[in-house]
C-alpha cells in the first residue's frame, strides 16, 4: 500500500469519529420524548451511543483486521513476535476508560439530579414499618421528586397511584376522581404517590424515560412535567404474576382545556362529594375498596382481587 | 470416555482404559469430577435451552397462545435458574477441577473427597429442580422477589430454594478446594506470577463465591421461613420488607455474574496465546484486573435496584462503583486484542469461539456501561434492553468462552481431536444465531417492551420474530456440537500429548492424563506464555518434540 500508515491511521480515526458522532445522534432507537427530562436522558444516551459506537467499530475493526491479516500461513509452524506487553500502552488504555467513565458518572449525576432524583424529600429512605403505621405520608417517600426545572412552577398535580394485580388505579385527591387511566394537563408538574396492594409492580412510561417500583408496604414517588400532548402507554415493568404482560394502562397528556373537560366528565356526582372527599383526604388504600367497586368491572378487577386486597390491608 | 487408568498400587507405563462406570460413581479423581461436571452441565443446558425455545416460540406472536401465562412464567424462571446454576456455574467448576491441578503440576485437588461431595450435590439439586414441574414449577422469575414468590405455588418455590441451597453449598465447597489447591499445591518452581492466568481467574472466582454465596443462603432460608412458616421477614403484610430480600439476593447474584464470567476470562487468556502463537499481552495487568473485578464486583449489587426501594445517594454510589468495573474489564479486552495483533492465528474452532467471545462480550460490555448510568437505567431497567445486555455477557461471553474451552481441551480430556468442519458449522450457526436473537432485544427494550411478558404490543412483533429465528438457529447449532462431542470420543483423530504445541503444564502429560497426572514430576521450563521467545533454537524441532525429549531425559 502506498499511503503512509500514519495518514491511513489518521483517516481511519476521523472516519470512525464522524460515523460515531452521526450514529450517536441518529440511532432512532428511542420513542418520542414527552418531557424535558426525557430529552436529557436521551442526551446522555446519545453520548453513550457515540462513545459506544466508536469503541465498537475500533475493537471489531481490530478483530476483523487480525483475522484477515494475521492468519497463519499454511505450513508455517513458527511463533509470532514475543511481545509480552507495553507499559505506556497499558497505562493509556487504563487511563482513557477511567476518564470516560468519570465523565459519564458526573454527567449522569447531573442529569439524575435534574430529574429530581436527589430531591431531599423524595430520595430519603425510610423504614417500611413507619409507613405502614403512618399510612400515606406525602413527605416521606422514595423515588424521584419534582424535576429541578419544575420548582417554582406552581403546585404540582398530586395523584395517588395504586398498583394491584393487574391494573393501575389513579386517584386524584383534589377532584376525587378515581380512574384506570392517567390523565394530566400538559406543562404542569405531576407528582405521583405510589403504593402497591399486593406484590411489587413498576410504573413505567417509556416516553417519560421514568420508571419506579411500586412496593407494598412502602410509598414511592415519581415527579415529572410532560410537555408533549399525546397518549402513551403505562407499563408494569416488574414481574407481578401470570398476566404481568397485560398490566397496562394509558397515560394521556392533554391540553389544559381537554383535561378540564375530562375532569368534568369524570368527577364524582355532587351527592357523593362529601363521601369522596373523605376518601380523598384519607387515602389509605384500604378505604378505596368500597369506593372502587363501580369501577372494578371496567378495569377488569374481580371482586376476589378486591377482597384479597382488602384482607391484606387489614393485616397492616 | 477413554481416560486412561493406572491403579495407584500398580503404576505401569502401559495405561488401561478407564472404565465408563467410573464416571457414574463417587470418584475422587479431579479429572473424572471435571468431566462429570461438564457432561452433566451440558445435559442440563439441553433442558434450559429447550425452555428458551418455548419462550421464543411464545414470543413469536404478541398473544399468549402457545403456552398458558402461568406455564410461561414457569419456563422463564426455570430457563434462568437452569442456565445459571446448572450450566454456566458448574461448567466453570468443571474446567477448574480438570485444569487447576494439571496446570500447577499437582496430583489432585487439595480435598479430593470434598470435591466429589461438591460434585454430587449438583446433579441431585438439578434433578430436584427439574422435578418441580410435577408440583408446578416456581414462577416468580430466577430472582424470586417476594411477595410474588410467596404467592405463586408454595412447593415449586420451596424446591427452587432447596436446590439453590444445594447448588450454593456445592459451590462453596468447590471454592474452598480451588483456593487451597492454587495457593498451597503449586509445584515448587512455580511462583504465583508464573501460574497460568486461568488459575488467577479461579482465585478471583473462588474468593467471590466464598464471600457472597453464604449471603444468598441466608436470604433463601429466610424466604423459606416466610413461605412455609408464615413469618414476615420479607412479607409487608406483617411489617417485613421485600427490599431487604433484594439486597441480600443481589449481594450474591451480582458477584454471581462474575462467578460466571471470570473462569471464561481465564479460558480466553489460555486459548488466545496458544492459537495466536504469541505471549499473552500484559500478564500482570490481566491477572490483577481479575482481582480488581473481584473486589469491585462485591460493591455494585444495588445497580440491579436502581428503580427499586433505594434512596438517591445509594443509586449514585452504586453507579460510580459499577462504572469503575469497566476499567479492569476494558484492560482485559484491550490486552486480548493486543495478544492476537501480529500473531499467527490458527482459525480453528477453539480460536473462532475465542474471537467470537471478544466480539460479542464487547457489546455486552458497552451496554453494561450504559445501564450503569442511573438516569438511563431507569428507562431500560426490566426491559428487553437488559435482557439483550446480559445475554451478550452470559451467552456471547461465558458460553462462547465455554465452547472455546471445550474445543481447546477436548483433545486433552479424551485423547481425541474434535471434528473441525462440524466445529466451524457450530460456530457460524451459534454466532449468527446469537446476534440475531439478542441484538434486536436492545431496540425492543428501548422502544418500550418490558421483560418477562407472554403478551406484548403488536408493534414489536417484527423484531421478536427475528429474535425467535435466531433462537431456533442456536437450537440447531447444538446438533453439530452434540454430534461432534459424542462421536469424536470414538472416531476422532488421535491427539497426542500436545496437539496445539502449548506451553502450560497440562500439555506435558499424556492425553488423557494418567490418574495422578504426571508420570514424573513435571518440569517448568518456560513461563506459561513464552511463545516466540525460543524461535531461533526451535527452528529445527517443534515444541512437542522438545517436550518429549525433556520428559525422556528426565526418566
Amino acid at each position: 500500500m502506498k499511503i503512509p500508515s500514519s495518514i491511513l491511521t489518521l483517516v481511519i480515526g476521523i472516519v470512525l469519529t464522524l460515523v460515531s458522532l452521526w450514529y450517536g445522534q441518529n440511532h432512532g432507537l428511542v420513542p418520542v420524548a414527552a418531557s424535558k427530562d426525557a430529552q436529557e436522558v436521551d442526551n446522555i444516551f446519545n453520548l453513550m451511543m457515540t462513545i459506544g459506537t466508536g469503541l465498537f467499530l475500533l475493537i471489531e475493526g481490530v478483530l476483523i483486521y487480525c483475522v484477515i491479516s494475521f492468519r497463519r500461513r499454511k505450513g508455517d509452524q513458527t511463533d509470532g513476535p514475543a511481545i509480552e506487553g507495553n507499559v505506556p500502552l497499558e497505562i493509556l488504555w487504563t487511563a482513557i476508560p477511567t476518564v470516560i467513565v468519570f465523565i459519564l458518572s458526573v454527567y449522569s449525576f447531573e442529569v439524575y439530579n435534574n430529574l429530581g432524583g436527589l430531591d431531599p424529600v423524595a430520595s430519603r429512605n425510610n423504614a417500611p414499618s413507619q409507613v405502614a403505621m403512618a399510612g400515606h405520608h406525602h413527605m416521606m417517600a422514595l423515588g424521584i421528586g419534582p424535576s429541578i426545572d419544575a420548582k417554582g412552577e406552581g403546585s404540582p398535580l398530586r395523584i395517588n397511584v395504586n398498583g394491584i394485580q393487574y391494573a393501575w388505579i389513579f386517584t386524584y385527591p383534589d377532584t376525587g376522581i378515581v380512574s384506570g387511566e392517567l390523565h394530566v394537563p400538559v406543562n404542569r408538574p405531576v407528582q405521583l404517590q405510589m403504593a402497591a396492594g399486593d406484590v411489587i409492580h413498576a410504573f413505567w412510561v417509556p416516553q417519560l424515560r421514568l420508571k419506579q417500583d411500586v412496593i407494598p408496604g412502602r410509598e414511592t414517588t415519581l415527579g415529572f412535567t410532560p410537555n408533549l400532548i399525546g397518549t402513551y402507554p403505562i407499563i408494569c415493568a416488574e414481574l407481578c404474576g401470570a398476566y404481568h404482560g397485560g398490566m397496562k394502562s394509558t397515560f394521556a397528556v392533554e391540553s389544559a382545556e381537554d383535561f378540564e373537560k375530562w375532569v368534568q366528565a369524570n368527577a364524582p356526582a355532587p351527592a357523593e362529594t362529601a363521601d369522596t372527599e373523605k376518601v380523598a383526604v384519607n387515602t389509605t388504600t384500604l378505604s378505596n375498596e368500597e369506593y372502587l367497586a363501580p369501577y372494578a368491572k371496567e378495569m377488569g378487577i374481580s371482586s376476589d382481587v378486591l377482597l384479597s386486597l382488602h384482607s391484606e390491608h387489614q393485616h397492616q | 470416555m477413554t481416560t486412561a487408568e493406572v491403579t495407584k498400587t500398580q503404576p505401569t507405563p502401559h495405561h488401561k482404559e478407564r472404565k465408563l462406570i467410573d464416571y457414574f460413581t463417587f470418584n475422587t479423581d479431579h479429572k473424572v469430577i471435571g468431566i462429570q461436571y461438564l457432561v452433566v452441565s451440558f445435559i442440563f443446558a439441553a433442558f434450559g435451552g429447550s425452555f428458551a425455545e418455548v419462550l421464543r416460540t411464545e414470543l413469536s406472536t404478541p398473544n399468549p397462545d402457545f403456552v398458558t401465562p402461568d406455564l410461561y412464567n414457569q419456563f422463564l424462571t426455570m430457563h434462568g435458574t437452569v442456565m445459571i446454576f446448572l450450566w454456566i456455574v458448574p461448567a466453570g467448576a468443571g474446567f477448574a477441577n480438570y485444569l487447576i491441578p494439571l496446570m500447577i503440576g499437582a496430583e489432585d485437588m487439595a480435598f479430593p473427597r470434598l470435591n466429589a461431595v461438591a460434585f454430587w450435590m449438583f446433579p441431585i439439586g438439578g434433578i430436584l429442580l427439574l422435578m418441580s414441574f410435577a408440583v408446578g414449577a416456581p414462577q416468580a422469575g430466577w430472582t424470586s422477589y417476594p411477595p410474588l414468590s410467596l404467592m405463586t405455588g408454595k412447593w415449586g418455590q420451596e424446591i427452587w430454594i432447596l436446590s439453590l441451597l444445594g447448588g450454593g453449598t456445592s459451590s462453596i465447597l468447590g471454592a474452598i478446594n480451588f483456593l487451597t489447591t492454587i495457593l498451597k499445591m503449586r509445584m515448587p518452581d512455580m511462583d504465583i506470577h508464573s501460574m497460568p492466568l486461568f488459575c488467577w481467574a479461579m482465585l478471583a472466582t473462588s474468593t467471590l463465591i466464598l464471600l457472597s454465596t453464604p449471603v444468598l443462603a441466608a436470604a433463601l432460608i429466610l424466604l423459606s421461613f416466610d413461605l412455609l412458616a408464615g413469618t414476615h421477614f420479607f412479607n409487608p403484610t406483617g411489617g417485613g420488607d421485600p427490599v431487604v430480600y433484594q439486597h441480600l439476593f443481589w449481594f450474591y447474584s451480582h458477584p454471581a455474574v462474575y462467578i460466571m464470567i471470570l473462569p471464561f476470562f481465564g479460558i480466553i487468556s489460555e486459548v488466545l496465546p496458544v492459537h495466536a502463537r504469541k505471549p499473552i499481552f500484559g500478564y500482570r495487568a490481566i491477572a490483577y484486573s481479575s482481582l480488581a473485578i473481584c473486589f469491585l464486583g462485591l460493591i455494585v449489587w444495588a445497580h440491579h435496584m436502581f428503580t427499586s426501594g433505594t434512596p438517591g445517594w445509594l443509586r449514585m454510589f452504586f453507579m460510580a462503583a459499577t462504572m469503575l468495573i469497566a476499567v479492569p474489564t476494558g484492560v482485559k479486552v484491550f490486552s486480548w486484542c493486543a495478544t492476537i495483533w501480529g500473531g499467527k492465528l490458527s482459525l480453528n474452532s477453539s480460536m473462532l469461539f475465542a474471537i467470537g467471545f471478544l466480539s460479542s462480550f464487547l457489546i455486552g460490555g458497552i451496554t453494561g456501561i450504559m445501564v450503569a448510568s442511573v438516569p438511563f437505567d431507569i428507562h431500560v431497567h426490566d426491559t428487553y434492553f437488559v435482557v439483550g445486555h446480559f445475554h451478550y455477557v452470559l451467552f456471547g461471553g461465558s458460553v462462547l468462552g465455554l465452547f472455546a474451552g471445550i474445543y481447546h481441551w477436548y483433545p486433552k480430556m479424551t485423547g481425541r481431536m474434535m471434528n473441525e468442519t462440524l466445529g466451524r458449522i457450530h460456530f457460524i450457526l451459534t454466532f449468527v444465531g446469537l446476534n440475531l436473537t439478542f441484538m434486536p432485544m436492545h431496540e425492543l427494550g428501548l422502544m418500550g417492551m418490558n421483560r418477562r411478558v407472554a403478551l406484548y404490543d403488536p408493534q414489536f412483533q417484527g423484531l421478536n420474530q427475528l429474535s425467535t429465528i435466531g433462537a431456533y438457529m442456536m437450537g440447531i447449532a447444538a446438533l453439530p456440537f452434540a454430534l461432534n462431542f459424542i462421536m469424536s470420543v470414538f472416531n476422532g483423530e488421535k491427539a497426542g500429548r500436545n496437539p496445539w504445541r502449548a506451553l502450560t503444564l497440562e500439555w506435558q502429560t499424556s492425553s488423557p492424563p494418567i490418574i495422578e497426572n504426571f508420570e514424573e514430576a513435571p518440569i517448568l521450563w518456560a513461563k506459561p506464555y513464552d511463545y516466540g521467545i525460543d524461535t531461533e533454537e526451535l527452528e529445527e524441532e517443534s515444541v512437542s518434540e522438545l517436550l518429549a525429549e525433556v520428559s525422556a531425559e528426565s526418566k
